[in-house]
């Protein structure tokens, strides 16, 4: 459990700090809370030449809403997420998601951004970005881009973050009018702070008189080669009643659309894509429920 | 507090302040200058001839020390030695070297040792050398491994069966052949990885100018240790010292002496320099000793009324790559003797086969033997009661052994000393409200809950043991245990004990009764354990014994200081001695209270020792050395039951309830036996719920670290309501029994029963643990209870 050596760089504005990545070339790793990537170091199986730590840089731990957005800074740890009230108040999604990562050690000290560069399948917040559609703000030193979240993961621990850039930012969009929009987050693990056997986002927005899906995000947890978006179970929500018919449907979609693999420890694919329809529709019940809706 | 009133009160552990600020000191936080670190280079092959080992490069790098082989270290260690070739077995031991010499028989087989002079560049040099290796088909399962044609692990262990163990008493082919109902099972349980939150670990400090080879170990038994370190480095026991101060958990993997821990003194001898070993927690999965792994064929016979007349068993025993210090003892006599459990059964047999494999060695995880035997039958009354269409507590009331019984004699051979079963279970129904229970269950089931209850009434057999038993049994020493009671000049008091507490408080217990037997405060009394050169020898902490038997040795040792005590108290007070009596500290006149001295006067003229002071002739000093070897076993009981619903879409247990009554006789701390319960209660429901050890069919551990094997936390467990009963032993001196392992032999069928229960309407009999949602999950979809 010792890394092989490394050279270490703490710089402490965004400026110096991706001009260092560039300067450094691929085999840099940047580290933000280390929940992932430090046990990787220790077991060897990461052994960057750099590291660049840049919990240094002062202004990128923050939540903030900013008009149509709340803006989260990628260093922000889980913990703020859990208990931040803006969050519960406006991103019940987030707050919820945030309750079901690892443990209290890992939330006071993982954040938000370093679990998503990470791109692990089994990451909670990849299925809240999907969910939630939110827009992810990359730095190099050259441009500044934003990716959406249909965009980000290109794989199994693969995102869209070039070596030479930085993830500055998450900007989830403020739902439509408090009231009719609600998310919830549905985890199966077989003990508090296990890897999710599956996890479910959902963010809705109902109609105003409650009785239609208007607007239906799904993000999927350790059910695929990287978080997922259940397309099809969105499209069997939108515009349909709030009926538990409806739900039952979107379950129905989602576990044909998702792609898990076996498991000898947490269980089949097959018991994978059941268990997709089980909590996604409880997640569905529990969302439609804070919106407002009634008879699910 | 009053002195008189120490004895059986909820006194806060003293321990605990030094553990939870972190103040403690465990095998890793020893430093000493000059230090250097060993690694072990560890195979990743089950099976595989070594052809060839360049640590040539390794050598070269910056900051080593040094690089051994196991040809290097030749005949200089010898193999790791095996204290329990049991009697009337066939035991066959096989030699493995503290690091292989030519073959690896499991993943983390050491192959080769580094030592360098940071950890960080001892890692770079284990990746720096190079071994060839020839991977030979290797062998998991114990069923496939005593096989024709399966691949051998060693030419001394022919079809790799290196234990055979049968026992049994009555007649068993007539209980089966009249008997009116026969339950036959297979039942998996399953191997475990103890997972002490403190991995193992050595450091060795060698004085070349006294030839004294101090090691700091982290271990349940610092003088067993010793001993056993001695035959394997050859150095001798007087110049030999272990220290082992606090231990981060146990749970029976820190009892056998390991070979990497022979390596360690070895090479701070050779090198001159201290030397440092900690495992990390993944080599702590492959290479520190895994529990249970049992194969189990089990049947029952029977009498429509409930009646049980028969039992007959036969086990296959995983034992893993090497025969770890007790691991002969642990499928048989600790299992096969208590296979009755609480129930008048006449006629059992045992038949037990433990099969080398290329896997981890197994060895005693707390319970060791017992939990697996109480499993069979606790199991077995739920199978037979349902078979039989009665309830499973009124078999177990119709087939306990009687309270007016005692002792009792079992069909094993074993001598119960007391019990009141039948009052452990009533307390445990009361507080369940039992009939009341099944009904509510009734009514939820026609609801469509999946909903259970399940009982386990235990006895176990612990406070090992009697020496002349132990030793009849095969095991290498007697089991007696010591202690020196020093009061000193001021009247305070030391207290050295041979018992090893390591989280069992008894740091706490044994000050508690020292001061309850020589009316002193609990504040005056030092409890000092874990030093070879400070504490008597001792034979260590496991199975339960430490209360009892290093309890009873305190006992006796102060018991012999107020004998003392009385006769210069008699001098002082100018009194006959038979008219000197002692009460809460002090020696006084019968009948006159008002003329006495306190302990302290009497310490005090003992090491005066004038003549006005002490009778002519006595030796000065007041300080006792006990040896108590206890005259049998001591068998605590209970009965815990469990309810549980099982979720219907996902296959996820739940307990919604968990009672727990157990009897350990006389307490001496009712909040300590409390914290022992909840701790074994937590480990067994983790065995019936979800810990695992896992291996693929090459061999490699799958659960190698805490992300992949599923150690629960609080958010899963239960709240306990837990209580006892108080029979003592009537052979021990306060009347206590052990209670370390009893919550983790009662809890584990608790809970199986239930799950049982709660699906037996849909005709399911057994499930093989751990009962992981997957695997509800497919037995509710193929009963097409959930989609």
């Amino acid at each position: 459990m010792y890394p092989k050596e490394f050279e270490y760089a703490s710089p402490t504005s965004l400026g110096e700090a991706v001009a260092l990545l560039k300067k450094m070339g691929p085999d840099a790793k940047v580290l933000a809370g280390g929940q992932s990537l430090v046990p990787l170091m220790k077991f060897r199986l990461a052994s960057p030449k750099y590291l660049l730590d840049i919990n240094g840089i002062s202004n990128l731990e923050y939540i903030k809403e900013n008009g149509k957005f709340i803006s989260v800074g990628a260093l922000t740890r889980h913990h703020s997420l859990e208990r931040s009230e803006l969050v519960k108040q406006k991103l019940g999604l987030f707050s919820e998601t945030a309750s079901w990562i690892g443990d209290p050690q890992v939330r006071n000290n993982g954040t938000i951004g370093g679990s998503l560069v990470h791109s692990d399948p089994a990451g909670d917040w990849g299925s809240a970005i999907i969910a939630s559609r939110a827009l992810l703000k990359i730095q190099s030193a050259r441009r500044e881009r934003i990716v959406d979240s249909d965009h980000f993961f290109k794989d199994t621990f693969t995102s869209a973050v070039a070596p030479n850039e930085i993830l500055t930012e998450i900007r989830v969009p403020v739902p439509p009018d408090g009231g009719r929009s609600a998310g919830a987050y549905e985890k199966l693990e077989r003990k508090a702070g296990d890897f999710a056997t599956v996890g479910v986002g959902v963010q809705l927005t109902l109609s105003r008189n409650r009785k239609t899906f208007e607007q239906a995000g799904i993000g999927l947890t350790s059910l695929g080669p990287t978080n997922l978006r259940g397309k099809k179970a969105e499209k069997a929500l939108v515009g349909k009643n709030v009926s538990l018919e409806t739900i039952e449907e979107a379950g129905t979609a989602v576990s044909e659309e998702v792609k898990p693999t076996d498991d000898v420890l947490r269980g089949s694919a097959e018991y994978k894509r059941a268990m997709a329809r089980v909590f996604l529709k409880r997640a569905l019940t529990r969302a439609a429920r804070k919106a407002g809706a009634s008879g699910v | 507090m009053a002195v008189s009133a120490i004895f059986g009160a909820k006194v806060n552990r003293r321990e605990d302040p030094r553990l939870i600020s972190g103040t403690g000191t465990y095998a890793s936080d020893v430093a000493l200058a000059n230090m250097a670190y060993a690694a072990f280079l560890r195979s990743p092959h089950a099976h595989a001839k070594i052809k060839r080992i360049d640590a040539e490069k390794a050598k070269k790098l910056p900051g080593v020390v040094t690089v051994l082989t196991g040809k290097d270290i030749g005949s200089k260690l010898n193999p790791v030695p095996c204290a329990w070739p049991v009697t009337g077995a066939d035991v066959k031991i096989p030699k493995y070297y503290p690091i292989a010499v030519d073959r690896v028989r499991y993943v983390g087989d050491p192959v080769a040792v580094v030592v360098a002079t940071s950890p960080y560049e001892a890692a770079d040099a284990l990746d720096a050398i190079v071994v060839e290796y020839d991977p030979l088909p290797a062998v998991i399962l114990q069923e496939e491994a005593m096989k024709k044609g399966a691949p051998l692990l060693y030419e001394e262990v022919p079809n790799n069966i290196a234990l055979h163990w049968k026992i049994g008493g009555g007649n068993v082919s007539d209980a089966f052949s009249n008997a009116e109902v026969t339950i036959k099972e297979r039942f998996v349980n399953q191997r475990l990885q103890p997972t002490a939150i403190e991995t193992r670990g050595a450091t060795a400090q060698y004085d070349p100018s006294t030839g004294m080879l101090t090691m700091w170990v982290t271990t349940q038994n610092p003088h067993v240790h010793r001993l056993l370190l001695t035959l394997m480095t050859g150095i001798p026991e007087q110049k030999l010292r272990i220290i082992s101060k606090d231990v981060g958990g146990g749970f029976g993997s820190k009892i056998p002496c390991y070979g990497p821990e022979a390596v360690v003194a070895l090479l701070a001898k050779e090198t001159g320099v201290p030397i440092k070993w900690v495992e990390d927690r993944h080599e702590n999965y492959v290479a520190t000793i895994h529990g249970r792994d049992h194969v189990q064929y089990v049947e029952l016979a029977g009498k429509k009324d409930g009646t049980i007349t028969g039992l007959r068993v036969k086990v296959y025993s995983n034992l893993g790559a090497w025969l770890s210090t007790a691991a002969p003892g642990v499928p048989t006599i600790l299992f096969g003797l208590i296979l009755p459990g609480a129930y008048k059964i006449p006629n059992v047999e045992c038949e037990v086969y433990g099969m080398v494999t290329n896997t981890t060695g197994i060895d005693a995880y707390r319970g060791a033997g017992r939990p697996e035997a109480t499993y069979i039958i606790e199991r077995l009354v739920d199978i037979f009661a349902h078979k039989i269409g009665m309830d499973p507590a009124e078999v177990r009331l119709k087939n306990f052994i009687p309270k007016d019984k005692f002792p009792y004699n079992t069909a094993t051979g074993l001598a119960y000393d007391s019990g009141n079963y039948e009052g452990a279970l009533f307390k445990a129904l009361g507080m369940v409200s039992y009939d009341n229970l099944r009904r509510e269950l009734q009514m939820l089931r026609s609801e469509g809950k999946l909903v259970g209850v399940g009982i386990s009434s235990y006895v176990e057999v612990c406070g090992l043991g009697p020496s002349s038993v132990v030793r009849s049994t095969g095991f290498a020493l007697g089991l007696w245990e010591s202690a020196i009671v020093r009061v000193h000049p001021s009247g305070k008091v030391s207290v050295f004990t041979g018992g090893h507490p390591h989280g069992q408080g008894e740091e706490t217990t044994f000050a508690q009764i020292t001061a309850s037997e020589l009316g002193v405060l609990i504040d005056d009394v030092e409890v000092i354990h874990g030093d070879t050169d400070r504490i008597p020898f001792g034979m260590g902490t496991y199975g339960s014994r430490t209360t009892p038997v290093a309890g009873g040795s305190i006992v006796i040792a102060c018991r012999r200081i107020k004998d003392k005590g009385k006769k210069i108290a008699a001098h002082l007070l100018e009194a006959r001695e038979e008219d000197v009596q002692f009460d809460s500290g002090k020696f006084f006149v019968t009948g006159v209270p008002g003329v006495s001295k306190t302990l302290a006067e009497v310490a005090w003229a003992s090491y005066g020792a004038g003549s006005n002071e002490i009778p002519s002739g006595m030796e000065p000093g007041l300080e006792s050395t006990a040896f108590y070897d206890p005259p049998s076993f001591v068998f605590p009981f209970g009965t815990h039951v469990c309810q549980v619903e099982i979720d219907k879409e996902s296959g996820q247990v739940k307990i919604k309830r968990y009672v727990a009554v157990d009897d350990c006789g006389k307490q001496v701390n009712p909040m300590i036996v409390e914290g022992q319960v909840h701790g074994g209660i937590a480990q067994g429901i983790a065995q019936a719920l979800w810990e695992e050890a896992v291996y693929d069919e090459h061999g490699n551990l799958l659960t190698g670290t805490l992300s992949e094997y599923a150690v629960p936390t609080a958010v899963e467990l239960p709240k306990y309501e837990t209580t006892s009963t108080e029979t003592p032993s009537p052979h021990h001196p306060l009347g206590l029994k052990g209670v370390g392992e009893t919550g983790t032999i009662a809890s584990t069928p608790a809970v199986v029963n239930a799950v049982c229960d709660a699906l037996s309407p849909y005709g399911v009999e057994n499930i093989d643990m751990p009962l992981r949602s997957d695997k509800i999950w497919r037995i509710l979809k193929e009963k097409g209870i959930s989609k």
